[in-house]
């Protein structure tokens, strides 16, 4: 136990001495690193718009307030296509991290040394680029629309299904599967008769979670051209058009609302 | 499943059970499911010439793949892959630094009532609100650059950690809380000795993965103008420069690989 002697008497503490100087050093060192960061955004940050901000914010508040409630009737479409992308989207992407996922799982991919390392890179690209980059790139190779929409969702979501997937399938109770295989049951019935009722929950979990998710990246897909509602979004933004600006971002913040205790609600009843 | 005997059971063959018992809401779950699936896909106008025509070009960006182009564009991304980090960075500092006090707000049974509201109140707002949409009022109100970036990621980084560590400390062992308490402890003694200990490494292991998610998406807040190596990026698209962009796309998923490597490394250290 680190003791400090003091007159005589001795005073706990909760680490040696060693230890709190190599503690000292690494927040030294945090400290500087984050003094240097905010040094750079500094000196690339035009401080007099700052300075000015409150008026801004100000102007913009009252120019957006109160939201133009009429131009809701022509906001119909795009909520469909949003819902479109997310649900369609969540759909081809569970297609896909299926098997990925059984490629991906130690206890059921046919080679680790081959095809996990595979499984494992589609993983983590198609997870680490955002949505909105994959739109991007989709509207040039693609062409704008809801279709890249589509497409930029399903890809983005492969990653993050088949990952939360193939944790699922490496969790899974061996005894049952050993218990389907001691009946003579072929690789292939093994699979539907003792693994897939053990990740079914967790399948549909994901699926749910992930379409949840999906409502809210498909809102700002359109701020590239990907379709839905970012699209007006986007058009309101170009024209100044602050009360419709704040009209289509109350319906966002209802979609996320909606959709989150949708998801709530069908994961609690499926868990 | 009511009472068969296994007499009756005898002979007949032995049937999967459903998922969803109920057959009325079975059939009618997958009724209304292919129906939307139909309305869906009939409204999605897809232009398959325009796809067929632009296979190409998704053909080419796969083989930039094979040959990114760090070389040409290397100051540009240079720069904005730095703007990326540091935002990263200082927002991810803030970001926790502010988010303790409030998950500590927002954990009701350390919180009174009305701070509990309040910090609830401000978790929401954070979660409802996205990135890019945070991003773009920002930017309206302080102007193109780091700062806006900064300051939605800090934003973002706000509601995600006060949320999970208001639910640890939630659910937290009060035994040895209360322990501290019986010694005689001051509030902040208190919370340093009888809470932090319980909660620090899962809060250390959410900080890694919140840098690790900030750092994901600094990479499209230059879409909307608010600084890092979306700005390099998407001039990349829009020049069909498929080589900087593939250079760009690989640096973001080295990145980010690194950054899950070293928060499971530093996660299974402190759990």
């Amino acid at each position: 136990m680190p003791v400090l002697e003091k007159e005589g008497a001795k005073v706990w503490r909760r680490r040696t001495q060693g230890e709190a100087l190599i503690r000292w050093f690494g927040w030294l060192i945090g400290v500087a690193v984050f003094v240097v960061c905010w040094q750079r955004i500094s000196e690339s940050t035009t401080w007099f718009f700052v300075w000015d901000a409150p008026r801004i914010a100000d102007d913009i508040w009252t120019r957006a307030t109160p939201p133009r409630w009429e131009y809701i009737t022509q906001l119909g479409r795009p909520i469909w296509d949003t819902l479109n992308i997310a649900t369609l989207g969540t759909i081809i992407a569970l297609c896909l991290a299926v098997p990925v996922a059984f490629l991906a799982a130690r206890n059921t991919t046919p080679s680790a040394w081959l095809v996990r390392p595979i499984a494992l890179l589609i993983i983590v690209s198609t997870r680490s680029i955002n949505s909105l980059i994959w739109a991007l790139l989709l509207i040039a190779i693609i062409g704008p629309g809801v279709f890249a929409g589509v497409i930029a969702i399903a890809i983005r979501s492969i990653g993050f299904c088949a990952k939360l997937l193939y944790e699922a399938i490496e969790e899974i109770d061996q005894t049952q599967v050993e218990a389907i295989s001691a009946t003579g049951a072929s690789r292939w019935q093994v699979m539907a008769y003792g693994i897939v009722p053990q990740i079914l929950p967790a399948f549909a979990g994901v699926a749910v979670f992930r379409w949840d998710i999906n409502i809210r990246e498909s809102t700002v897909l359109g701020l590239v051209g990907a379709g839905g509602i970012g699209l007006q979004l986007s058009s309101s933004l170009n024209v100044l058009a602050w009360p419709q600006v704040s009209l289509i971002l109350i319906v966002i913040l209802a979609a996320v609302v909606i959709s989150e205790w949708v998801s709530a609600k069908v994961r609690g009843a499926i868990i | 499943m009511s009472h068969r005997e296994l007499d009756d059971m005898l002979g007949t063959r032995w049937r999967k059970p459903h998922f969803v018992t109920n057959p009325m809401l079975r059939w009618g779950l997958i009724a209304g499911f292919v129906a939307y699936l139909v309305a869906a896909i009939a409204t999605i106008e897809v232009d398959w010439g325009r796809v067929y025509e632009g296979l190409d070009r998704g053909w080419q960006f796969i083989l930039a793949f094979t040959k990114p182009d760090f070389v040409s564009r290397a100051g540009d991304i240079w720069e904005g892959l730095l703007e990326s980090i540091v935002m990263t960075v200082a927002a991810s500092v803030i970001g926790i630094l502010i988010s303790i006090p409030i998950g500590l707000g927002a954990a009701r049974n350390i919180a009174p009532l009305p701070v509990y509201v309040i910090c609830r109140g401000i978790v929401a707002v954070s979660r409802a609100l996205q990135e890019i949409i945070v991003a773009i009022l920002l930017v309206a109100i302080f102007g193109f650059g780091p700062l806006a970036g900064f300051l939605t990621l800090s934003f973002a980084t706000i509601g995600f950690l006060s949320k999970l560590l208001a639910e640890d400390i939630e659910a937290m062992d009060r035994v040895q809380a209360e322990a501290i308490k019986a010694s005689g402890a001051k509030w902040m003694q208190w919370i340093n000795y009888g809470v932090q200990p319980q909660v620090i490494p899962r809060l250390i292991g959410l900080s890694m993965y919140r840098i690790d998610i900030n750092f994901r998406e600094s990479a499209i807040l230059g879409l909307v103008g608010a600084g890092g190596i979306g700005a390099t990026l998407n001039t990349a698209f829009d020049r069909y420069e498929y080589d900087t962009a593939a250079a760009i796309l690989i640096l973001i998923i080295g990145i980010v690989m690194a950054l899950e490597y070293l928060s499971g490394v530093i996660r299974a250290r402190v759990q």
